[in-house]
């Protein structure tokens, strides 16, 4: 069916404690008639692996205020690879420095929202490049 | 068509196998209605109807995902595996939904014995989303000991669960209501269990007492047998956060089981074929009623409701009589 919502997890990994934006984000994607899976704080790669998997996500996104990015985000993407998941959409929001970009991309990262992005774009974003399943 | 059969086969011999990305296709397939859901519901039916199918129901916020990551350790420590199907409504604004009961049951990430699959209700009101009886069926073939069904945060009468699954757990909060609420038609009447969580909240022993009062002392036990009767439910109390009560819940499901291979269930398994059926029969209709042959006279139809020159009983039998000529394929 070609009008069933896209489902997108919102995840926060690592030990940050700060999840208003991932709420903020999540909340706004419901309203932009998404289907968001939200797990919550303190998420290990794994626990995001297993939560994209068994949902079958079209998109993960994951939320990092914490600084652990250039960590964490290649152990999620490398974890979404391993269980051949790597045509999920996988986007970072929160405080990435314009220095590390570059390397996030290369690890598999399609798009970075810092502050300041609205709602709106990271929708039109994901519409545009999410692949929806069958 | 021939396509979706292979798909189909593929993603259902591997999802039986035990491959868990498989399954969780599976899963969308029959979410979404699609022909290779179709096509692996009819190759893998037959070998479903093994597992315990729990329905866990109850109010927004009286803690059914609590009490289900509860009972996902505590089967867990059983060497049973679990599945869970959980429930969150969809926007009837956006279609959009927010589905959030993963969060109580994170823990479990590496376990392979446990999956846990998020739904949003599309739509469909009665407490499930209208495939969450197929996704349970497709659990169940795939292997899974025990599945449960955790509906959305229900009210008094969304009590559509009690026909998808063998056991129904109804959960209440303490304090929700007094003695005239216990003896409302709707959803304690298709309990099979009543669990007052939030034990540790006063007032959970005086719920639970009125419960049992309401519930099970004034049932009428000479009434005649052949008249459907309400339930008779056995009313638990747990406090899921800690696992109070956990252990005793578990022990409680497996005896509710142990009890309906004895006869009664049979009745339950009726009515949920009934109910599985029915949901097909009604989404192939409005389908069919929607699909290119038929949009222009149903919205036309509709139009004249909304006008009031057609009343809507004359509405219906005309889109029925439109669709009954319908031959597929």
């Amino acid at each position: 069916m070609a009008d069933r919502p896209l489902k997108v997890l919102i995840a926060k990994p690592g030990l940050d404690g700060h999840d208003r934006g991932a709420k903020v984000l999540a909340r706004g994607l419901r309203d932009e008639g998404f289907e968001v899976v939200y797990t919550g704080l303190r998420q290990t790669p794994e626990m995001i692996a297993t939560a994209a998997l068994q949902e079958d996500v079209d998109v993960v996104g994951l939320s990092i205020l914490s600084g652990a990015h250039m960590t964490l985000v290649p152990r999620v993407t490398a974890l979404l690879r391993d269980r051949g998941m790597d045509d999920v959409l996988v986007t970072v929001g929160g405080i990435i420095p314009d220095d590390d970009a570059p390397a996030l991309r290369e690890a598999g990262v399609a798009e970075i929202f810092g502050p300041g992005t609205t709602i709106a774009q990271v929708a039109t974003f994901l519409r545009a490049n999410a692949h929806p399943r069958d | 068509m021939a396509g979706a059969a292979a798909r189909a086969d593929e993603l259902a011999d591997a999802a039986v196998a035990g491959d868990r990305r498989a399954l969780a296709r599976l899963l969308t397939a029959v979410e979404n209605g699609t022909p290779v859901a179709e096509a692996a519901m009819r190759r893998l039916y037959q070998t479903a109807g093994r597992a315990h199918l729990v329905g866990i129901t109850g109010p927004p916020g009286s803690g059914k995902s609590t009490l289900v990551s509860a009972l996902i350790a505590e089967v867990r420590g059983a060497g049973r595996s679990v599945a869970v199907v959980a429930v969150d409504p969809s926007s009837p604004i956006t279609g959009g939904a927010l589905l959030g009961d993963r969060v109580r049951m994170q823990a479990y990430a590496a376990d392979d014995g446990v999956f846990i699959r998020s739904m949003a209700s599309r739509g469909h009101a009665g407490g499930l989303a209208s495939t969450s009886t197929a996704a349970a069926a497709v659990l169940d073939a795939a292997g899974f000991d025990l599945i449960l069904l955790e509906t959305v945060g229900t009210g008094q009468s969304e009590v559509e669960v009690a026909a998808a699954a063998d056991t129904t757990v109804v959960l209440e909060a303490p304090e929700m209501g007094d003695e005239i609420q216990a003896i409302k038609a709707g959803l304690l009447e298709v309990a099979d269990l009543v669990v007052v969580n939030k034990g540790d909240k006063p007032g959970a022993q005086r719920t639970a007492a009125q419960l049992r009062a309401m519930l099970v002392a004034t049932a009428n036990r000479d009434a005649d047998p052949s008249r459907p009767r309400p339930k008779r439910p056995e009313i638990l109390i747990t406090t899921a956060a800690t696992g109070a009560g956990v252990p005793e819940l578990l022990v409680a499901l497996d005896r509710h089981r142990a009890a309906g291979r004895e006869g009664v269930s049979a009745g339950a398994r009726l009515a949920r074929a009934e109910a599985q059926v029915w949901a097909i029969v009604t989404d192939r209709l409005r389908e069919r009623l929607h699909d290119e042959s038929n949009r222009a006279k149903t919205r036309a139809t509709l139009e004249s409701v909304a006008a009031h020159e057609l009343d809507p009983y004359a509405a219906a039998d005309a889109l029925l009589a439109g669709v009954g000529r319908h031959d597929p394929d």
